[in-house]
């Protein structure tokens, strides 16, 4: 792939052409966060965490969904960067439900890691608390609803990595929610293979395996990908 | 079907109308139709056929008149002579036709009075034949000279032609944003690909907003002429029309008007005679606001969620099915054929230097007479307001206009000479959108509008994006503190840091302007929202505020009762 050649933070760095910004930049050693994004999956665009001003664009963009272009000048941390992301940490936070304590992902959480890593210590907006469920109904995993925030990294690895699409959001807002099937308890989905993918890659403590405690929920998310690079390698075939 | 025989069917048309002594036009858009526009036409053919009078007299459905807060409306035409009357019913309309039968006056019923400015101010391209022509029936259209331009374009321009006649006129994107049109076509036109599509936006969310339907309702035929144009124009053989799933009977219109053009040969395989082919599908809409964003319209047309995705690539690059797609707004498409027939450099002598043409807006509140107008840009608001819409009811002041609907703001009454067009309206703090124009009084309190507005965008953000999702819920909670009396000064710093966030980092049109309502009240009507919080007052008497100045749980049911249907509690 031709070499591309782009300013980021006033230092000359190159890329590849048909990368991303978020690539470009992460491959410098620069730490941007990133809720939704997930290598292997599609990217989604949605968190807005990995926001970064590009000279001549009126408004930031998402490093993720932004291609890398010849003589880009980009910034990734501005004061004003740093207080959007914030302030979207602060309203994922007083989205739903997130309580570390009583979590079962409590410090192996990507967004309690991004919210510490921001210096999120308080929440200034309401909390909406909404009157959501936990699905029970699996064998082997669990998911609550109060810890998740959308990111649909689940949705996505269920239907471009194990190809069943069991999961989607019903209805829209604030008031999606991630559904299995066609609004059925997870339980009695007839298109879930148990697999377990949606539970390594989902950030936080919605999608759980059943019988762990709090804090023992860690989740692997290498785990895509060594699936695909073994599929990549034919590993399992024949 | 080639030129000659559209000519012909033209003119055996005109002949056949010019046989009657007299038509009597009944407005069937939907405000009319709602007012009881289908008795009154009920009573007339009964009338017509009773007395035996079906050879001199013709009873005709059109499409808007006008002025829909008098409907239901009658127009009289007889030897090139149009009388209007409104609110119409059973009664009068007995008492109408008796007098043109007897060719007195009605003894009780009175006509609007022929120079009334709301009729007489205006200026129609787009709505030409609406209110005139029966909307069921392509040979009306076509005797009104339909289909004149696109045998025109078909036979005599090429591709070329067209897209450079387009960019001449000037004509702008009447969906809100204003881009050039000209230039869109141009781009799908170069964009390589083999295929490529044509889509029409008539998915019209905008509260108080009802351009696009009455388009649709009463002259389907402009729209599907405008985008077979575009289809020649970029090299398209397949158009997709997106109408809102609430406009029954613009889809239904729409649908039999594309059926009668596909018999005709003006739809379909070789259109008019010439190598060019053109589909037209209806898509009907589900119901939700953010699918009137383009990129969330192509998604709801290939049968996904109703979800933006991140542009760049724009759709003239990558748009449906990964093709170079050309969205349009269905104001623009019937804007065309009247360009194309007319001529560039007609169009672009009405209007503005920057904003050329006409546009349709949607006038409502509180004026005399609401309805749909159509004046060349520029017309200042004093003009719609007081010339055309008649002025305030009941004495009062006028207070503001809310343009372009939750993604425009407020124009106080110390703009009210400022002329309307994209620029203008801009430099004020709002946007032309797609032609929504709601008149307030001194009865309307600013925070509760905007509060109003904010709600409409919580409900229908779509969810994809954290700021939009949550932050447009956190706005209207500050704003339902503020309209209650239990706000404090830190929480108009919150709302005003909210708006920016969600403003800027939001992902598609909806997030961005979902905050303009506010910014703009907040702009010109700072002192409503501190009287709220420091006085604990609403001036105009519209909000209730709370016994207790503390935040209380006012916020709290809510949520609560957005419960989701069939979730175990």
């Amino acid at each position: 792939m031709p070499v591309i050649t782009l300013t980021i933070n006033d230092e000359l760095v190159s890329g590849r052409r048909g990368e991303s910004l978020l690539e470009v930049v992460r491959e410098h050693g620069i730490t941007l966060p990133t809720l939704c994004h997930m290598e292997g999956l599609s990217e989604r665009g949605g968190c807005r965490l990995c926001i970064v001003e590009v000279e001549g664009s009126p408004r930031p963009v998402p490093a993720c969904t932004t291609m890398a272009r010849e003589g880009m000048l980009v910034r990734t941390h501005t004061t004003r960067l740093i207080r959007y992301r914030r302030m979207i940490v602060e309203l994922l936070l007083a989205e739903r439900n997130h309580y570390c304590a009583v979590c079962v992902s409590v410090g192996h959480c990507e967004l309690q890691n991004v919210a510490a890593a921001l210096g999120v210590d308080h929440v200034r907006y309401e909390y909406l608390s909404p009157r959501v469920t936990m699905d029970l109904s699996h064998e082997r995993f669990g998911m609550d609803h109060n810890r998740c925030i959308l990111c649909t990294r689940c949705v996505r690895v269920c239907d471009e990595v194990e190809g069943v699409r069991t999961w989607d959001i019903a209805h829209r807002g604030v008031r999606s929610r991630i559904m299995a099937d066609l609004n059925y308890p997870w339980g009695e989905s007839e298109t879930c293979t148990s697999c377990g993918k949606c539970v390594q890659v989902c950030p936080t403590g919605a999608l759980f395996t059943k019988g762990a405690a709090v804090g023992e929920m860690v989740k692997d998310p290498g785990m895509l990908r060594r699936v695909l690079e073994g599929r990549d390698r034919k590993e399992w075939e024949g | 079907m080639i030129p000659s025989d559209l000519r012909a069917m033209a003119e055996q048309e005109r002949e056949r109308q010019e046989g009657f002594r007299c038509r009597i036009m009944v407005c069937a858009g939907t405000p009319c139709l709602s007012a009881g526009a289908d008795v009154v036409l009920e009573t007339l053919r009964q009338g017509i056929a009773e007395g035996g009078l079906d050879a001199e007299i013709e009873s005709v459905a059109t499409g808007c008149m006008g002025p829909c807060s008098r409907g239901p409306l009658v127009k009289v035409r007889s030897r090139g002579k149009e009388i209007v009357y409104e609110r119409v019913t059973s009664e009068s309309a007995r008492q109408i036709l008796f007098s043109v039968v007897k060719g007195r006056r009605p003894p009780t019923v009175s006509p609007l009075p022929p120079d009334l400015p709301f009729l007489a101010r205006q200026e129609r391209v787009v709505l030409a034949n609406s209110g005139s022509v029966n909307p069921e029936r392509i040979e009306e259209y076509v005797a009104a000279g339909g289909y004149e331009a696109l045998s025109h374009a078909l036979h005599e321009m090429t591709p070329d032609d067209v897209c450079r006649e387009v960019s001449l006129s000037g004509l702008r994107g009447r969906g809100g944003a204003g881009y050039p049109t000209g230039v869109k076509w141009s781009l799908a036109r170069k964009a390589p690909g083999e295929r490529k599509y044509v889509v029409a936006n008539g998915d019209e969310g905008d509260p108080g907003a009802y351009m696009d339907r009455s388009i649709m309702e009463s002259d389907p035929h402009r729209v599907l002429e405008g985008m077979a144009l575009a289809g020649y124009a970029i090299g398209a053989e397949q158009g997709f029309i997106y109408v809102r799933g609430e406009y029954h009977l613009a889809g239904r219109r729409l649908e039999g008007a594309i059926r009668d053009a596909e018999r005709k040969g003006l739809l379909g395989s070789r259109v008019l005679g010439s190598n060019f082919n053109f589909r037209i599908d209806i898509r009907t809409g589900a119901g939700a606001f953010v699918c009137g964003e383009e990129t969330s319209l192509m998604a709801s047309i290939m049968g996904k969620r109703g979800q933006p995705w991140h542009r760049p690539p724009y759709p003239a690059q990558k748009g449906l099915w990964g093709n170079p797609t050309l969205i349009n707004n269905v104001e623009t498409f019937a804007a065309v054929p009247a360009v194309v027939g007319r001529g560039a450099e007609w169009f672009a002598a009405i209007g503005t230097p920057k904003s050329r043409g006409t546009k349709v807006y949607a006038l409502c509140g509180q004026v005399e007479i609401a309805g749909l107008i159509e004046v060349p840009m520029g017309t200042t608001l004093r003009e719609v307001v007081y010339e055309i819409g008649g002025g305030i009811p009941s004495g009062k002041r006028f207070k503001a206009a809310q343009s372009g609907g939750p993604s425009g703001g407020c124009i106080p009454a110390s703009y009210l000479d400022t002329p309307l067009d994209y620029e203008s309206m801009e430099r004020i703090g709002t946007i032309m959108g797609s032609g929504g124009l709601i008149i307030m009084d001194e009865t309307s309190c600013m925070p509760d509008v905007a509060s109003f507005f904010l709600d409409f965008c919580r409900d229908e953000s779509c969810g994809k994006c954290a700021p939009c999702r949550v932050g447009t819920v956190e706005m209207h909670r500050l704003l339902r503190r503020i309209t209650s009396g239990t706000a404090t000064m830190d929480d108009l710093v919150k709302l005003e840091e909210l708006c920016e966030l969600v403003g800027t980092t939001s992902l598609c049109g909806l997030g961005m302007t979902a905050p303009n309502p506010v910014l703009s009240t907040l702009r010109y009507f700072r002192d409503e929202y501190v009287d709220h919080i420091r006085q604990r007052r609403c001036t105009a008497g519209v909000c209730t505020i709370a016994e207790n100045p503390a935040p209380g749980a006012e916020g709290e049911a809510l949520l609560h009762a957005m419960g989701v249907p069939g979730e175990v509690e």
